[in-house]
């Protein structure tokens, strides 16, 4: 294989580099301009710190704290932390979450990346088939999820009919324990596919027909052309895709509060229903931010750990 | 206008590289025949509860519990859906949403071309790093801010207002990033001419930048539209009285106010139009809904 991927990655548009400014030395005529600039951010840099820089710092207070609404947080050290490493059922709701992160996103990926290989083909019908595996993402989660509740239905549901034609007996789905959260699963599939074919598609149409010619003159077969072109190629949009859908995965929270408001028995509690539970039903506010400072910082080594990771396999990935 | 468009050039057209050179042959009819076999199956799955849902929406109740299924009702029953708003207040939830999300959409529109214009254009000190520092907002998860958020909008007085859901909303750091991508690629000569007319920046903004950006403003309006429009959490947390819920709030109440004989045909009929509005938007802009994935996704 000489076909080592050569193609400048996407480019992305860069501001030329122009000398450091500094206010001392700047003409009058830079300044106003410097004073427009910072005006047309306005809007954005007091909604940073008003709705996000301030609201982070009370995250991280409150979560040193017993804070219930009514009075004053107070503070409590490594109270929240100490309880909720010593509770089974953070835990369980810790590892459930983490099953259905991994339920979701890599057979996601795998079943996006084989749908876009074959959508991206010289066949009619294929803005269709684009349309179709993309209906589902942008559907009203709630929607999906009624619709979704009958599917599962035990007793008049279309799972179970198709089931009861093949002479099975058809499990509780959503009402068992065990069958619960993989039914979730499966539907989360279902609703998050066509996202991530989506990108794998505009990467696919990105990838320079002559890369493929140059390896068919080099006698490359379709696996090997698959491994050396197509993945290479494709490699930063998988990363992305991976990146953010363990980020949204990690923070699931619609389906679980829709469908089965986390149970049966907490099988389908996750991380995100369990800190609305705790903080808006029980008004447990500094418990719960406790909790959503252990999932920030979950999802931040993850993301953190893919990042490092990426120079390994991600093709043009640098700084 | 010959604007060239560098980021935002309509996704090329769905056209498979004809990696083998080969043309109509055989081997490509049956991989064809293969490949439509798997995909239509697919597609039966992902439509199939579209199809269940339209179809349950104009049953009668008791076809619905009839067993087995039919999947063409024996009578068409298009009432269902005039029930649905009569008895229920499907068409508050609507109008609510839309005035909530078209609220949102136009400030995040304002806000971030303004930022992205001068991300793009003007010179200050700090321009590039700011620029990052703000792009790196975007990793923090939503749902880290969940609680302090909720105790800023007390302290505001702003539970159960939309103020709750609109303000907090309007700005956005990937609505800047895609404005500033795109402007970048804007020629400077077409702000050339006005700057010598003696234009103001904030005319140029108006009558030069905006108007040639109208690809990027659709593909933001578009996604803002759509993620407001299905939010869930923000609002459950926020809103107190029922007459103000959203789309999505009052259908999951809907869905869990009849706790034995569910009358399925209206809350199908009633799901069904919650998703037609949302269905149009992306057919409509679907173009630009592509675009957006590809500049986030790939230059991002």
């Amino acid at each position: 294989m000489t076909v080592s991927a050569q193609v400048p990655a996407p480019s992305q548009p860069v501001a030329a580099a122009r000398p450091r400014l500094r206010w001392s030395e700047m003409s009058g005529l830079a300044r106003r301009e410097a004073i427009e600039g910072y005006l047309f951010l306005l809007p954005n840099i007091v909604a940073f710190f008003v709705f996000l820089a301030g609201p982070m710092l009370a995250a991280v207070y409150f979560a040193f704290t017993n804070y219930d609404l009514t009075w004053p947080p107070r503070f409590t050290f490594l109270e929240n932390f100490q309880v909720m490493f010593s509770n089974d059922l953070f835990w369980q709701v810790f590892g459930q979450t983490f099953y259905w992160a991994f339920g979701m996103v890599p057979a996601t990926i795998v079943l996006a990346l084989g749908l876009a290989l074959m959508i991206n083909r010289e066949m009619r019908g294929v803005l269709t088939y684009r349309l179709v595996y993309f209906i589902p993402h942008v559907t009203l989660s709630v929607a999906a999820s009624i619709v979704w509740l009958w599917v599962y239905h035990p007793e008049v549901g279309f799972l179970n009919l198709l089931l009861s034609y093949v002479g099975i007996d058809g499990p509780q789905w959503l009402l068992n324990r065990r069958t619960a959260m993989p039914s979730l699963i499966l539907m989360g599939w279902w609703k998050s596919i066509g996202f991530a074919m989506l990108i794998f598609l505009a990467g696919l149409q990105g990838i320079p027909a002559e890369l493929y010619e140059a390896a068919v003159m080099d006698g490359a077969n379709p696996r090997q052309r698959f491994w050396a072109i197509t993945v290479p190629m494709l490699s930063p949009a998988i990363f992305f895709v991976m990146v953010t859908s363990i980020i949204g995965a990690f923070q699931g929270f619609d389906v679980f509060y829709l469908m089965t408001r986390g149970g049966p028995a907490n099988a389908t509690t996750t991380m995100v229903l369990h800190i609305y539970n705790n903080g808006f039903l029980y008004l447990k506010m500094g418990f719960a931010s406790a909790m959503a400072m252990v999932l920030f910082a979950t999802i931040m080594l993850f993301t953190l750990g893919q990042w490092l990771y990426a120079r390994n396999w991600v093709h043009g990935f640098a700084d | 206008m010959a604007v060239k468009q560098e980021t935002l050039q309509p996704a090329r057209k769905l056209q498979a590289v004809g990696q083998d050179g080969m043309s109509k042959s055989g081997a490509k009819r049956v991989g064809d025949l293969f490949t439509h076999l798997i995909l239509a199956a697919g597609s039966i799955v992902m439509v199939g509860p579209f199809a269940w849902m339209l179809s349950s929406s104009i049953k009668t109740q008791y076809e619905i519990y009839k067993f087995p299924p039919t999947l063409i009702p024996e009578s068409i029953q298009w009432i269902n859906y005039l029930v649905v708003f009569e008895q229920t207040a499907l068409g508050r939830y609507v109008g609510n949403s839309m005035f909530v999300s078209l609220s949102v959409t136009l400030g995040v529109l304002l806000t971030s071309s303004l930022a992205g214009y001068s991300f793009s254009r003007l010179n200050f000190p700090g321009r590039d790093k700011i620029f990052l520092m703000y792009l790196g907002t975007m990793m923090i998860p939503g749902a880290i801010l969940l609680i302090p958020s909720f105790v800023l909008m007390r302290t505001f007085n702003w539970i159960d207002t939309y103020y709750a859901l609109i303000v907090p909303g309007v700005v956005s750091a990937w609505g800047t990033f895609l404005m500033r991508q795109f402007m970048m690629s804007i020629p400077r000569e077409l702000e050339d001419a006005a700057y010598i007319d003696g234009a103001t920046r904030l005319r140029i903004y108006w009558t030069v930048i905006l108007p040639v950006s109208k690809p990027v403003i659709a593909t933001l309006a578009i996604f803002t539209f759509m993620g407001v429009w299905n939010e869930l959490l923000w609002p459950v947390i926020i809103l107190r009285s029922p007459e103000k819920f959203t789309l999505p709030m009052g259908l999951a109440k809907f869905q869990s106010r009849f706790p034995n004989r569910t009358p399925w045909h209206l809350i199908m009929a009633a799901s069904t139009l919650s998703v037609l509005p949302i269905l149009f938007l992306f057919m409509a802009g679907q173009k630009y809904y592509v675009q957006g994935i590809v500049t986030t996704g790939l230059k991002g």
